[in-house]
């Protein structure tokens, strides 16, 4: 099958064994999953020539689910970017424009999914990465609640605020792979809650829903807006009662996410070092000089950039100005959504405040990062959060986020399957 | 030595059977370089690390034997600096909230009072990696990295500046290797199994750190070193720097470190791949075993020991525990002989304790005690038991050391007053030395079998019979 859209690093002959709940569909999986055997990217070149010697417990739950693996995904570099552009391996297209970014940085699972290359895709979310590409490319993205699903295998960017979750065309669709991959993992000690076993109840009669204003404030566009708007309303006309909040938390939000992300990424990303694996050092030259060079020479111009920022956010002196207050910020926002979650049963609005991007339009680093400002505080409190389909913008998708309470990933499936039911129906 | 403040951060491999977040095996002496490795030691990109709770037990073992404050909570921490051998790119360490603060370690101190030294802290981290140089020392063209150490769970006992002397360091050391082996969460045997940092300095003027110091021995070396240098600097009127000084063990000496010193920033943070570890609840439920300083006391109050022999004894668990088996019904006899006999004889072949049987150990305790064998005869027997695989009794049999009857002391007494005429006189005429030189010619006449106490009465009383005084 042609790869129109370059959504993959590296197509895999499916090999399913034809048993299990995914058995007979093809699965995508984002190239910063361990696959053993299978060279593992990140997108990154540091990376090249790397390939694991062991699965993530996602993958090894996907095979044992019968699952056939097709391929290994396009994503921007260690999962720094929101448009898949970032790759050291090229962009990937959007299948609905392709003078347009999928989104990302699940840019490649995203398109699979999106151009039918794949049923289903595992993408990852740190800060929206699986909610953005679907919203870009018209699919349904979950970010589970933090603890979910075993992020052992996943390669570390920011591992406070990332999971792995499920991507795909429908809502049970997302919600079957959630069950395969929702199960418990001993070797990821950050694992809370049950498991997954649920099935989607696509009834939202009686349910409260939160709009709170902050997701339709300014940068928003108010096509995206309105369209959103429309969606919650068709939520209203099945019987939710929707309630307009306040999220004030959100306000730093965003800088919250940036200085922890980065210095978490700060210090993950140090273990690329042309010692063990990737491009190697030279051992002509004094240790220093050695892993500076490769590290300058491989890493992408973001990935650096995160680099150098969260050095500077850890560094002593200034620790609690940036990443000690960032925590501040961040407990504040938990706090927020505690408080939500006693009012009402979901919150909802725009996954992205903008149709997707034209390929090269956001040049500049900080409007890439305003861009986040609505999938990033659900990442913050590590509650879930998923985009479903809702409308289109000159014939660009639309997504709906639906955000909910911690471990309950049940209620925000079931609300979206509502949602989706009828605007299907 | 007044004026010197000493301050020790000690390293100790927890002697667990698995790594600190790994399963893999920590008893790689016997094996190749990177055969004890898997992806989460050897930091592969998507591993996580899984806390050992064995180690952690351990820690909180340590911690509560040196009366710590146990947090309810403790949490790692990464400590980042860019090295070959750290293959993640951080250290997991403990930062701003460790297993354990405060506390002390009770030592005898250089007044001989009891002195306490106060910690300030006990944390857990891992071990790294071990690089070798190749093409020795300074010159090395490259050097090769084993990850086999990578992970070993250690522990990093920090005691705040109230050690005095050099010998107050390695007393310190000492109590506290004894400690961890009661507590049974260290095996001595084990290679870099305890490393210390010293910082050291003369009342008034900076601190130098000394590091790489791997031995007990080597504290107390390199502080007798630093010190020495450290008072001639100021004796000629030059200001000791403040720096890191590398110990050279085979020179006994300390270097200045080849790079000068730069303040490293190690940027640390919490893991977030590790949850916060409740901590206090654990350390509670411990109970610990009878440790070094109480059981010195036992065995003084128990078996009326010498506080030497007291001390000596429970210098290390296996040998408290192998004088207990052998004790008897006579232990002041069996602690001179473990302490002052057996304790010489296994360290001039270099064993342990733990390669005597005390059955064997207690039948040449038996023969002694019975007046059967001599001291003399009694260390013969030791070393041939300890060379060989002989019972104490076989090699008396084998080798007639058992105390001559009286038939043969008497003959060979009445022989001996005979051959030598002018000894007895000498003896009679008043020179008491003259029996020794008597008792000398028994003894060859015996082959040193007749008892050496008894001796000397039997010729006084054979040389009043056999002629008045004149």
């Amino acid at each position: 099958m042609e790869d129109p859209y370059h959504a993959y690093i590296r197509r895999l002959e499916p090999r399913s064994p034809g048993t299990g709940i995914l058995a007979g569909r093809t699965v995508a999986i984002k190239d910063n999953i361990s696959t053993a055997g299978v060279p593992t990217t990140c997108g990154s070149r540091i990376l090249e020539g790397y390939v694991p010697p062991y699965d993530a417990r996602a993958v090894e739950l996907v095979r044992d689910a019968g699952g056939a693996i097709n391929g290994k995904t396009n994503m921007d570099e260690f999962g720094m970017g929101t448009t898949t552009e970032n790759s050291g391996f090229g962009p990937t297209l959007n299948p609905r424009d392709t003078t347009r970014v999928p989104g990302g940085s699940s840019g490649g699972s995203a398109a699979a999914v999106a151009a039918g290359l794949a049923d289903l895709a595992l993408g990852t979310d740190t800060g929206g990465s699986i909610r953005c590409p679907a919203a870009f490319c018209g699919i349904v993205g979950l970010k589970p609640t933090y603890g979910r699903v075993s992020r052992y295998g996943l390669v570390a960017y920011a591992n406070s605020l990332e999971t792995i979750g499920p991507m795909g065309r429908s809502v049970g669709d997302v919600s079957t792979l959630l069950r395969v991959i929702g199960q418990p993992d001993p070797r990821d000690t950050t694992m809370r809650g049950t498991p997954y076993a649920h099935d989607p109840v696509p009834d939202v009669a009686g349910r409260r829903v939160g709009v709170p204003d902050e997701f339709f404030g300014e940068g928003v566009d108010p096509r995206v807006a309105a369209t959103v708007r429309a969606a919650i309303e068709t939520l209203a006309s099945l019987g939710a009662e929707v309630v307009p909040v306040s999220m004030p938390s959100m306000a730093c939000a965003l800088a919250a996410y940036y200085v922890t992300c980065t210095s978490e990424a700060s210090s993950n990303l140090a273990r690329y070092d042309g010692v063990r694996y990737g491009p190697a050092v030279e051992t002509a030259r004094p240790w220093h000089d050695a892993f500076t060079l490769v590290r300058s020479a491989h890493f992408g111009p973001e990935v650096r950039r995160r680099i150098l920022l969260g050095t500077f956010a850890l560094s002593s002196g200034y620790y609690g100005k940036y990443y000690g207050k960032a925590q501040t910020a961040r407990a504040n926002v938990s706090a927020d959504y505690a408080r939500l979650f006693r009012e009402v049963d979901v919150l909802a609005g725009p996954t992205m405040p903008t149709v997707a991007f034209r390929l090269g339009e956001l040049a500049d680093p900080l409007s890439m990062y305003l861009a986040d400002i609505l999938t990033v505080p659900a990442n913050l409190a590590g509650v879930p959060a998923i985009s479903v389909p809702c409308g289109t913008v000159d014939g660009l998708p639309v997504g709906l986020q639906l955000t909910g309470r911690a471990f309950d990933d049940e209620t925000v499936i079931d609300i979206a399957a509502a949602y989706e039911a009828e605007v299907a129906a | 030595m007044s004026g010197v403040v000493i301050g020790l951060e000690i390293h100790c491999q927890l002697d667990t059977r698995t790594k600190l977040f790994c399963p893999c095996s920590t008893d790689y002496r016997d094996d190749g370089p990177n055969t004890h490795v898997c992806p989460v030691c050897l930091g592969l990109p998507g591993t996580m690390p899984a806390v050992n709770r064995t180690a952690v037990e351990y820690a909180l073992r340590v911690a509560k034997a040196f009366h710590c404050e146990v947090p309810v909570e403790c949490e790692f921490s990464r400590k980042n600096y860019f090295y070959p051998d750290l293959p993640k790119g951080y250290q997991i360490t403990q930062y701003d909230r460790p297993l354990a603060l405060g506390g002390y370690i009770e030592i005898e101190g250089d007044g001989g009072l009891e002195k306490r030294v106060r910690l300030t802290r006990i944390h857990i981290e891992e071990d790294p990696g071990r690089l070798v140089h190749k093409g020795g020392g300074d010159r090395a063209r490259y050097s090769l990295v084993d990850y086999n150490r990578s992970g070993v769970p250690l522990i990093e006992i920090v005691t705040d500046p109230d050690l005095s002397s050099p010998k107050e360091a390695r007393r310190l050391i000492e109590h506290l290797r004894a400690t961890l082996e009661y507590l049974d969460v260290y095996d001595p045997e084990k290679e870099g199994s305890l490393r210390v940092d010293a910082n050291v300095s003369i009342a008034g003027h900076e601190r130098v750190e000394i590091k790489n110091i791997s031995s007990y021995r080597g504290v107390e070396k390199a502080l007798t070193f630093e010190i020495t240098r450290q008072r001639s600097l100021i004796r000629r009127g030059v200001a000791v720097e403040r720096e890191t000084r590398h110990f050279v063990e085979e020179r006994g000496t300390t270097r200045a470190s080849r790079t000068k010193v730069e303040e490293h920033d190690y940027r640390y943070f919490p893991e977030p791949d590790l949850p916060p570890l409740r901590v206090a609840d654990r350390a509670a439920a411990i109970e610990l075993p009878e440790l070094p300083a109480a059981r010195r006391e036992r065995f003084r109050v128990q078996y009326g020991l010498s506080p030497n022999h007291a001390r000596t004894l429970t210098g290390n668990p296996g040998l408290a525990e192998f004088f207990e088996t052998v004790a008897g019904d006579d232990p002041v006899l069996a602690a001179t002989w473990v302490a002052d006999t057996l304790l010489g004889e296994l360290n001039y072949r270099g064993r342990p304790v733990g390669s005597v049987g005390p059955a064997r150990f207690s039948a040449l305790l038996a023969l002694l005690k019975s007046g059967r064998i001599t001291d003399r005869s009694g260390v013969e027997v030791l070393r041939i038991v300890l060379d060989g695989d002989e019972h104490p009794d076989a090699v008396v049999e084998r080798l007639g050391l058992a105390v001559t009857g009286d038939d043969t002391v008497s003959a060979a007494i009445a022989e001996v007053i005979a051959e030598f005429p002018q000894a007895v006189a000498d003896y009679r005429a008043g020179r008491g030395n003259a029996i020794n030189y008597l008792a000398g010619q028994v003894m060859k006449k015996t082959r040193g079998q007749a008892d050496p106490r008894e001796l000397g009465r039997r010729l006084a009383d054979a040389l009043a019979e056999d002629g008045p005084c004149t």
